[in-house]
């Protein structure tokens, strides 16, 4: 075991200068990294957002809500159906994930049955892309001219895949006006988005930006009675009460006129006159010509610009607006105003998005958990050295430079795999420097044996390095085992931070307290010769 | 040439027979814990609970804990705890889960950090929801079992398994006690407990491990040796090893525990408590269990060894070494003549080399 061919030592030496060219940035300033040449590695440990500073959200698409809004969507196109084809019928109702009518003659079931089946669309495989031949709902009817539409369970879920991708994109367009650094979106399970934004110094603002659907709509205002008489008795059927910002109510259209789908651009700025925050805006063409159309229709009367259920003001038209530009002023702050021109620009999510987990570091903390961290990691490293070297004298100082290379190539590993470094993952590392040079104590205390079993020095040096390596293996895969298994279920949060870690001490460990040692430990027996075990 | 050799190098303690004094110990720490855990519980933490979490840091020089109570009590949010944090600037509080939604979280957030106003800045804020915490329960049990059930399969393929189940019975009494740390003192129980506990039971199982190869080898060794004798021979051998890495391990566990910060400060806790209470399960449970578990020399099956062994090479390179050694006038000893008998399976040394075939597989 302690002969080492030339090449097999070159190979160790150089695995390590990698290694350490690889760990080279993170000791280095920013200044002093851009200096280096571009074939360098520059990628550093990335720091978790427990260190950094930055927030952890978990969103969950609202699934009660995206299921209602797909059956109102089957309800407003069955009836569509029925009018086109002159299909008389009665109570319309909505029952969970279902549509039920009952058709005024039962003799037109046949038809009906055949256009409504129509509206069913087939299910595409997300995985594949093809169909799997699933509709993503079914008709059915009764004897007595009772018609049912029940949406499938395959089509719901297709539906909420959709609705997470097309929330991933729109939380992402949003997130980058905040011009904040790398962002990460990515999807968690069948109905959740993690979203990580590192270094954000208001928290706050971020999960309004989340927390908003942002469906913008422009509707007509009821004048046929006041808000409050509809609150009191019964509104009009085609309209309903909303409230305001404040809170007072308004009663609005059901109907549509121009949704925000239909704006191209938004962006914040200043009324001319009121020199108060506003939001302008642009159409495309076609919310362009349906808005002149509306408000030539409207002059004199007030319209309701409304998001998300909430009406933000609610101006009388003076003039017909044909140029497809407006503008919404709604008592707004600055930040107000460029947080909705956010939202407009990049579209209404699907569905509401409700957060269900958070973890948000402010930065100064991450600072001090760094620096603590280190502090604890010195003083363990500082009491092994001289524990070590008090033990084995030495032997002992291999063993603490194996470790110490062990730490460096483990900082490479991470800097390179781009694992994210947690605060417990600090702690795997300082329980990393109590617990690696277990390998080379397993090896120290073999020869020991060895010797004192009457083997000469080199023989007992030998046979250490032989006889651990087993022992070495059992203890180190046991270990891995509960590690992996940490980092499987360790979510996406520190603790997973903590078992990559953990992990890559584990495997570096082996390659250090094993092969550098016994490198070491090969020449210097070379070297030396010695007659006599000096542990 | 150790500047100091405060540990016995050769040991000869009747572990063995301390067992009738440790086996009820453990016995009695178990069911110990086991009670509290049903009296007391665990104060478990947000992660598991549900509710918010706020770390708040003062403009000024001490924060006014009492007077922050009577506000966030005034907001009617349900259970609020505050405490001191590290320092006397320092406060964390605690919320419970207030409703059973996830918007209803948010809302208090927002209330609290209404009370909090510009005096404190947040240093930060966890909220975990109903319907997560209920998750992460269950993951996190899940990951106990999984890892426990990995490991045993591992052991039962490298040991016989009288090991693996001594190794599991250890590994659960290490973590009954160190859950007993949690429960008594009433440390968080989060996510971080729960990767301390997984590598406490990495920690243990590796120090196990550890003596049962040594337990093994012996085992094959002396094959008429009664089996506490053996025991006691195999964990002497291991002794210093243990104690060793135990005293590192114990260093870094508290250097962790004293500098580490607050936020790691329970998780250091834990881990220095289950690094004693390994070693300790190493030497006293693990080993003598194995006498009740029924094992045998017999039941140990012998490695099988092959010619082509490349440690044979690696001697001859010895050898060669050696002679030149000799050639140079240093005195040669008996390394080379030790080194070939042991090959041949006869001479005072004649126990196997290496390991058992799975861990090298010999060439053939």
């Amino acid at each position: 075991m302690l002969h080492f061919s030339r090449l097999k030592t070159a190979a160790i030496l150089i695995t390590i200068a990698i290694g350490f060219l690889f760990a080279l940035p993170n000791v280095l300033s920013p200044g002093m990294l851009d200096r280096l040449p571009s074939w360098l590695a520059s990628s550093r440990v990335t720091l978790g957002l427990d260190l950094q500073g930055g927030s952890h959200i978990l969103l969950e698409v609202d699934g009660p809500a995206l299921r209602k809004e797909r059956t109102e969507q089957l309800r407003d196109e069955v009836r569509r159906v029925l009018r086109d084809q002159k299909i008389g019928y009665s109570n319309l109702a909505l029952r969970d994930t279902s549509v039920t009518l009952r058709l005024r003659d039962p003799n037109d079931t046949q038809k009906a049955v055949t256009e409504l089946k129509k509206l069913a669309a087939p299910v595409t495989n997300a995985l594949f892309g093809n169909s799997s031949g699933e509709m993503d709902m079914t008709v059915s009817s009764g004897a007595d001219g009772v018609v049912t539409l029940q949406l499938t369970d395959a089509g719901l879920s297709a539906k909420m895949r959709s609705a997470v991708e097309q929330s991933i994109e729109i939380i992402r367009r949003r997130i980058d006006q905040l011009g904040t650094v790398e962002p990460n979106i990515q999807r968690q399970g069948l109905d959740r988005i993690l979203v990580q934004v590192p270094g954000l110094q208001d928290p706050q603002r971020l999960k309004n930006l989340l927390g908003q659907t942002a469906k913008l709509s422009f509707r007509m205002v009821d004048q046929s009675m006041s808000p409050q008489q509809a609150l009191e008795g019964r509104a009009p059927p085609e309209s309903e009460v909303l409230k305001g910002q404040d809170g007072q109510p308004y009663l609005v259209e059901k109907q549509v006129r121009v949704s925000g789908e239909d704006l191209v651009d938004a962006q914040p700025g200043f009324d001319q006159n009121s020199r108060e925050p506003i939001v302008s805006f642009r159409f495309n063409n076609n919310g362009a010509k349906r808005f002149a159309t509306v408000s030539q229709e409207a002059v004199g009367r007030p319209f309701a610009i409304v998001l998300d259920n909430q009406v933000i003001s609610a101006p009388v038209i003076r003039e017909p607006i044909l140029g497809g530009a407006g503008q919404i002023s709604g008592a707004f702050t600055v930040q107000q105003a460029n947080d909705l021109a956010i939202l407009l620009r990049a579209g209404a999510l699907p569905a509401p998005l409700k957060v269900v987990e958070e973890r948000t570091v402010g930065p100064s903390l991450g600072a001090d958990s760094i620096h603590a961290g280190k502090t604890a990691a010195y003083v363990a490293g500082g009491l092994v050295t001289v524990f070590m070297l008090a033990v084995y004298g030495l032997f002992g100082l291999f063993a603490l430079i194996a470790l110490a290379v062990h730490i460096i190539l483990m900082f490479s590993l991470q800097s390179v795999l781009g694992a994210t470094l947690t605060l417990p993952g600090i702690a795997g590392v300082v329980l990393t420097i109590g617990m690696a040079v277990d390998s080379n104590v397993v090896i120290f205390e073999r020869m020991r044996d060895e010797a004192r079993e009457g083997r000469s020095a080199i023989s007992a040096i030998d046979k250490g390095f032989v006889n651990a390596l087993g022992t070495i293996l059992d203890a180190n895969i046991t270990s891995l085992a509960t590690a992996v298994i940490l980092f499987l279920m360790g979510g996406s949060g520190p603790v997973r931070g903590f078992a990559v870690t953990y992990i890559l001490g584990l495997l570096t460990t082996m390659f250090t307290a094993y092969t550098l040692t016994r490198l070491m430990i090969a020449y210097w027996v070379k070297w030396r010769r010695p007659a006599k075990l000096p542990i | 040439m150790p500047l100091i050799d405060y540990i016995p190098a050769q040991t000869n303690i009747h572990f063995m027979r301390l067992r009738h004094w440790t086996f009820p110990f453990s016995a009695a720490l178990s069911i110990v814990a086991c009670l509290l855990f049903a009296i007391h519980g665990f104060n478990l933490g947000i992660d598991f609970k549900g509710g918010t979490l706020i770390e708040a840091q003062t403009s000024q020089q001490q924060a006014d804990i009492g007077a922050l109570r009577e506000h966030l009590t005034d907001l009617d949010v349900g259970d609020v705890q505050i405490q001191e944090f590290g320092s006397p600037r320092d406060v964390l509080i605690r919320i419970g889960a207030f409703g059973t939604t996830d918007e209803a979280q948010q809302a208090i957030l927002a209330k609290v950090n209404g009370v909090l106003g510009t005096d404190y800045t947040v240093r930060r804020v966890e909220t975990v929801g109903p319907s997560v915490s209920g998750e992460l329960v269950r993951q996190s049990i899940l990951a106990l079992v999984l890892g426990a059930v990995a490991v045993l399969a591992y052991l039962w393929f490298r040991f016989e398994w009288q090991f693996a189940v001594g190794a599991i019975v250890t590994t659960l009494h290490d973590i009954f006690v160190t859950l007993m740390i949690y429960s008594a003192f009433g440390v968080d129980f989060d996510l971080t407990s729960i990767a301390a506990i997984l590598t406490i039971m990495g920690y243990s199982l590796n120090d196990t491990v550890v003596v049962y190869d040594r337990i093994r080898e012996m085992l094959r060794r002396y094959k008429k040796l009664p089996l506490p004798e053996l025991l006691d021979i195999a964990v002497n051998a291991t002794f210093s090893r243990t104690i060793i890495v135990s005293t590192t391990t114990f260093f870094a566990t508290l250097a962790l525990y004293f500098f580490g910060g607050e936020v790691l400060r329970g998780f250091s806790l834990a881990m220095t408590v289950g690094v004693v209470i390994g070693t300790y399960s190493t030497i006293f449970v693990a080993a003598p269990i194995l006498i009740h578990l029924g094992l045998r020399a017999s039941t140990v099956s012998l490695p099988t060894k092959d010619a082509a062994d490349p440690e044979v090479k690696e001697l001859d390179e010895l050898v060669k070494l050696e002679a030149k050694d000799a050639a140079a006038g240093v005195p040669p000893e008996a390394a080379p003549a030790t080194g070939v008998s042991s090959k041949s399976g006869k001479g005072k040394n004649g126990k196997p080399n290496g390991k058992a075939g799975p861990a090298r597989p010999a060439k053939a």
